[in-house]
This record gives structure tokens, C-alpha cells and sequence, in this order.
């Protein structure tokens, strides 16, 4: 009773029974978990960079999709997928090689974008374009999209598991792993797939311009947070379908604080609880190490 | 070259006229040496003397431009599971997240596919490493908040749980401190001992390495002196290898290796112009 009593105060009416919002909860769910499990071997393998181009890259990809009426995601998930294999092919394994690469593949993608987004606004004579692409549009998503995501989740997922001891030997030291007869290539090529899955997917939950948000922000959380690499995939996971829950929640009763009755987006909801429990992560840890280092001097 | 192993049938390691060339620039010229089962070798010589390439090409990782490296009898091929390898300075940023006892563990499995699963075996193997470096205490721990010193035991644990012949070492002296230095080298040694392990450990600075190593191995100029100190680190010998004199003097069983005096102020000495250990 009061457990409903409180709920009912927090959660507006018609929240569960509406359907765009199940529909979100359980797509934004799933790209949640992609993230958190693709987010970690991202910022282990110091490629959020990479993480946040491939998002950028793929408005090139969401875009085009609408211009043609298909859904934006099989142009993210296209455009990313391309984008990823011509990132490993101009060399990502040297630092500079990588940024150079990155940034110039980057700079072009974003060029298309404008003028495919541009398209896009003129020949549908709607704003809304622009904003669905660059900044998710998840209340609209169809459940017919539901299976498509859960293969391709399920692919990225797959990927980062099936690579996850060559992934974090390489991530410790790549002459290690070459010495172990990994190849850095082929475990490099498959990762970058399954980040590009993630990154899609993460683009049609909060958009492509903040994607990078849900990839990288609960995993660095989680990070901060754990000590095990099986822990930290799972409390990023965690973390981050709690944010894009959250997110939903205060989204839907946005619409209700305003007498102008204007939600405010999810995306942003979704950025802010994952910036604010990233801040948390930092100020406890932060607490928990120097209360740490006086014993540590000791020692030695 | 004085060849202590030829012939042996207990041969660990074989290198035969061995020529590298990297970007055009020849590394190692007509290297030949051999090391036996259970030998320590320290492999002496200056930053960019050719250490690394020499390391690399024995795991396989740059091919030679002549010339044949053989592990126990065979080819160097892809993955040898005879080779254990411990990396120069790894940087083990404090965030990632995985524990001293992990990274043992990867030693044992971290080539394969899929999630690692913990055995009652594999827990004891790595619990049974973990105690022959001394490193019980922090297992635990994530790696990237161990001290200099306690990552190399873990990059040493990792390396020997496979029971490779042959452990190589890239500089894991650089960066610790003296009474560190000396704990690292002494875990080797006897770690070594205790599997019959052959050691090639590079180095800048053999005093470190005086009380454990079988033989040095002193490379300068691409070219290779091997044998006993007393063979090698001589005026004569070390004076033949860089092509110019130098002076070698022996003070409270160190070694010091000088330049010539026709350099005045160039002094090189080993290691470079430290205090000894009191």
C-alpha cells in the first residue's frame, strides 16, 4: 500500500499502460545492456574516441535511412559498420595513424550528414528530422523493431564475449597477446563491429550526438566502481538501464510539470543520471582512496 | 663465442647467424648464441642496443632478415606455449578493472575464446603461482593500484603458470627502485630454479644481475659477446665489442664499464652513475 502509494506520487498516471512507453523501456533496456557490455572494453582499450566518431558517423547513416523512409536504424548500423572497417583499414593501431583516420572519416561523415539532415527537413516539410536523428526519438520507436534489435544485440553481445580474453590481454598489452598468438587484427576488426552495433543501437534509444553518453558514461562509472572485469560489465549494465529507465520515467512526467504540458526529451534525462552517477562513483571512490593512502605508505 | 650448450640435448634456445633489419637500419648482425635448460643469462646493453628486437624476434613478433631461432628444437612459430614473456613497462592504468589473480590466470588461458571458468584446477594453479612469487597478499587487488614492484611479480606469474622453457624478460628492472630491483631479480632466479626454467633477462645494468646469472650476454653495435662475466666484461673483450676502448673497473664486486679516455666527460658506467646499495 505504501509501496503503491509512493509509486503512484512518482510515477505519473498511465506510465505502464502506455504503450510507447513499454516499448521504449524494453528497447531502451536492451541497448542499455549493449552498451554497458561493449562500454567497458571501449575505455579499457582507450577507443571512446573511436566510440564517439563511429555515433557522429552513423547521423550520415540514420539520416540517409529517412530520407528514403526506411528506419534510421539500418542506416546507423550500415554507416557505422562501413565506418568501423575503414577506421581499422587506415591504420587505428597507431595512436596518431588513428586519430588522423578518425578525424578525417569523421569530418566527411558530418558533411553528408548536413546535407542529407537538410534533405531530409526540406522534403518532409518537418523539423523533426533533425532532432529524431541527432537526438533519439525512443517514444516513437515500433515493437515490430523489437526482434531486429534483439539479433543485433544479441551479435554484439556475442562478439564481445566470445573475444573477451584476447580483448583484455590486448587491452593489458598488445605484444603480450601477438607473443600468445592472438591476433590483434582480427580480435581489433571484431570488436569494432561489435561497437558499431552498440553505437546504433544506443543512437536510436538517445540519439546519435549523445550515444556516446550511454556507452561510455556507465561503464566509466562502473569502473570506477569494481575491480573485476565480469563485475564491471555487469554493474555498467546495470547502471545503465537504470539511467535509461529513469531516464523514461522522468521524461513521461516532464509532461505533467509544465501547465504547457511539454515533455522534455528522454535523451537528456538520460545523459543527466548518468553524468550525476558518474560524479557519485567519483566522489566515493575519491572518499575511499584517501582514507586508503596513509595505510598504503605505511606498508611500504 | 664460447657455446656451453652445443650439442646438448637439454639445448633450450638456439640463435644462428641471426641478421634484423628494422625500417632499413640493421639491428643485429650474424648473432649466435645458445643457451641451455635452466640457464640465467642477463642481456646486457644500452637503450636501443637491440635487446628488444632480439626478445621480439625469439617470441616470433619481427621476423629476421637471416638466420634461425629454435626453442627446445623447434622453429619459432605464431604461439609457442615454451615461451613466457614479460613485456617492457606495460602501462596498467589504475581503472582497469581486473585483479592481480586475474591477470595470473590469463597466463594460463588469455590466447583462448570466450569467458574464462573458474575450476577448482585452475584456482589452485594460479593460488600455487601466486604463492611461488610471493604475491599472495595482493591477489586481490587491481593490478593498475600495485606498486612497480608488485606488478612485475604478477607479469612474472603470468608468464611462468604455462611451465614455458624459457622466460624473457624485457627491462622489468626499469622504473623500481634499487631494493625493488634487487626483490625482482632474486624472485627470478629462484623461481626459475625451482621450474628449470632458462632465463634471458634484459637489462641496462648487469650489477643487479652479478649475484644469480650463469652467463652475460653483452650486446652493443648489433653484435653479441657471450660468457661468463669474467670472460666478457673485460677491457679487452668490451673494448672489441663497441669498436673503441673502454675501460672496465671492478669496485665492491660491481662493475663499472667507462668510456675511453680520449672522451673525457662521456663516462658511461654501469648502471649509470648510481650509489650503490648500502
Amino acid at each position: 500500500m505504501i509501496v503503491a502509494g509512493i509509486g503512484s506520487a512518482v510515477i505519473e498516471p498511465g506510465f505502464f499502460s502506455s504503450a510507447p512507453v513499454q516499448v521504449a523501456l524494453v528497447i531502451g533496456a536492451i541497448a542499455a545492456v549493449v552498451s554497458g557490455v561493449v562500454g567497458i572494453f571501449t575505455v579499457v582499450r582507450g577507443q571512446s574516441f573511436a566510440g564517439h566518431s563511429l555515433a557522429d558517423i552513423g547521423t550520415a547513416g540514420g539520416s540517409a535511412a529517412f530520407l528514403v523512409g526506411i528506419n534510421p536504424l539500418y542506416g546507423f548500423v550500415a554507416m557505422n559498420l562501413v565506418a568501423g572497417g575503414v577506421m581499422e583499414l587506415i591504420g587505428i593501431r597507431r595512436p596518431r595513424g588513428r586519430d588522423v583516420a578518425t578525424g578525417i572519416v569523421l569530418g566527411a561523415a558530418l558533411g553528408l550528414a548536413a546535407l542529407l539532415l537538410y534533405l531530409d527537413t526540406t522534403s518532409t516539410s518537418t523539423t523533426g528530422a533533425t532532432i529524431n536523428v541527432l537526438f533519439g526519438s525512443i517514444f516513437t520507436l515500433n515493437s515490430s523493431m523489437v526482434p531486429v534489435i534483439v539479433v543485433l544485440s544479441v551479435l554484439a553481445i556475442g562478439v564481445t564475449l566470445v573475444l573477451y580474453r584476447p580483448l583484455l590481454l590486448s587491452s593489458l598489452s598488445a605484444d603480450l597477446a601477438a607473443a600468445r598468438g592472438v591476433s590483434l587484427r582480427f580480435v581489433g576488426i571484431g570488436f569494432l563491429v561489435a561497437l558499431a552495433l552498440a553505437v546504433s543501437l544506443s543512437a536510436i534509444t538517445i540519439g546519435a550526438i549523445l550515444s556516446t553518453a550511454l556507452l561510455i558514461g556507465p561503464a566509466a562509472t562502473a569502473l570506477r566502481l569494481t575491480k573485476r572485469t565480469g563485475s564491471a560489465i555487469l554493474a555498467a549494465a546495470a547502471i545503465g538501464v537504470g539511467a535509461t529507465w529513469l531516464g523514461i520515467l522522468l521524461s513521461y512526467d516532464s509532461y505533467y510539470w509544465t501547465s504547457s504540458h511539454r515533455g522534455w526529451p528522454v535523451s537528456f534525462f538520460v545523459v543527466m543520471v548518468v553524468f550525476v552517477s558518474y560524479l557519485a562513483a567519483g566522489l566515493f571512490t575519491g572518499r575511499r582512496a584517501t582514507a586508503r593512502r596513509p595505510l598504503e605508505r605505511g606498508v611500504r | 663465442m664460447t657455446d656451453t650448450a652445443e650439442g646438448s640435448s637439454t639445448e633450450i634456445l638456439a640463435v644462428d647467424n641471426l641478421s634484423v633489419s628494422l625500417a632499413g637500419r640493421e639491428i643485429l648482425r650474424d648473432v649466435s648464441f645458445r643457451c641451455a635448460a635452466g640457464e640465467f643469462i642477463g642481456l646486457i646493453g644500452s637503450n636501443g642496443a637491440g635487446k628488444t628486437t632480439l626478445l621480439r624476434v625469439i617470441l616470433g613478433l619481427v621476423a629476421p632478415t637471416s638466420g634461425t631461432v629454435r626453442v627446445a628444437g623447434r622453429a619459432r612459430s605464431g604461439r609457442n606455449p615454451l615461451i613466457g614473456y614479460v613485456p617492457q613497462k606495460i602501462g596498467l592504468d589504475p581503472d582497469m578493472p581486473i585483479r592481480a589473480r586475474d591477470l595470473v590466470g590469463l597466463g594460463i588461458d588469455g590466447h583462448r575464446f570466450g569467458i574464462p571458468r573458474p575450476t577448482a584446477k585452475r584456482n589452485a594453479l594460479i593460488d600455487e603461482m601466486l604463492a611461488a612469487v610471493d604475491a599472495t597478499r595482493f591477489a586481490g587487488t587491481r593490478v593498475g593500484n600495485l606498486s612497480g614492484g608488485e606488478q612485475q611479480r604478477i607479469m612474472i606469474a603470468h608468464a611462468l603458470i604455462s611451465r614455458p622453457k624459457l622466460l624473457l624478460l624485457d627491462e622489468p628492472l626499469a622504473n623500481l627502485d634499487i631494493r625493488s630491483e634487487q626483490e625482482v631479480v632474486n624472485l627470478v632466479a629462484r623461481v626459475a630454479a625451482e621450474q628449470n626454467v632458462t632465463v634471458l633477462f634484459a637489462a641496462h645494468g648487469m650489477n643487479p644481475l652479478l649475484p644469480v646469472m650463469d652467463r652475460v650476454a653483452y650486446i652493443a653495435r648489433g653484435r653479441i659477446a657471450i660468457g661468463t662475466t669474467d670472460e666478457v666484461v673485460t677491457t679487452e673483450s668490451l673494448s672489441r665489442l663497441y669498436g673503441r676502448h673502454v675501460d672496465v673497473v671492478r669496485v665492491h664486486n660491481r662493475v663499472l664499464v667507462v668510456a675511453g679516455r680520449e672522451e673525457e666527460g662521456l663516462h658511461h658506467t654501469e648502471p649509470p652513475s648510481r650509489a650503490a646499495p648500502a
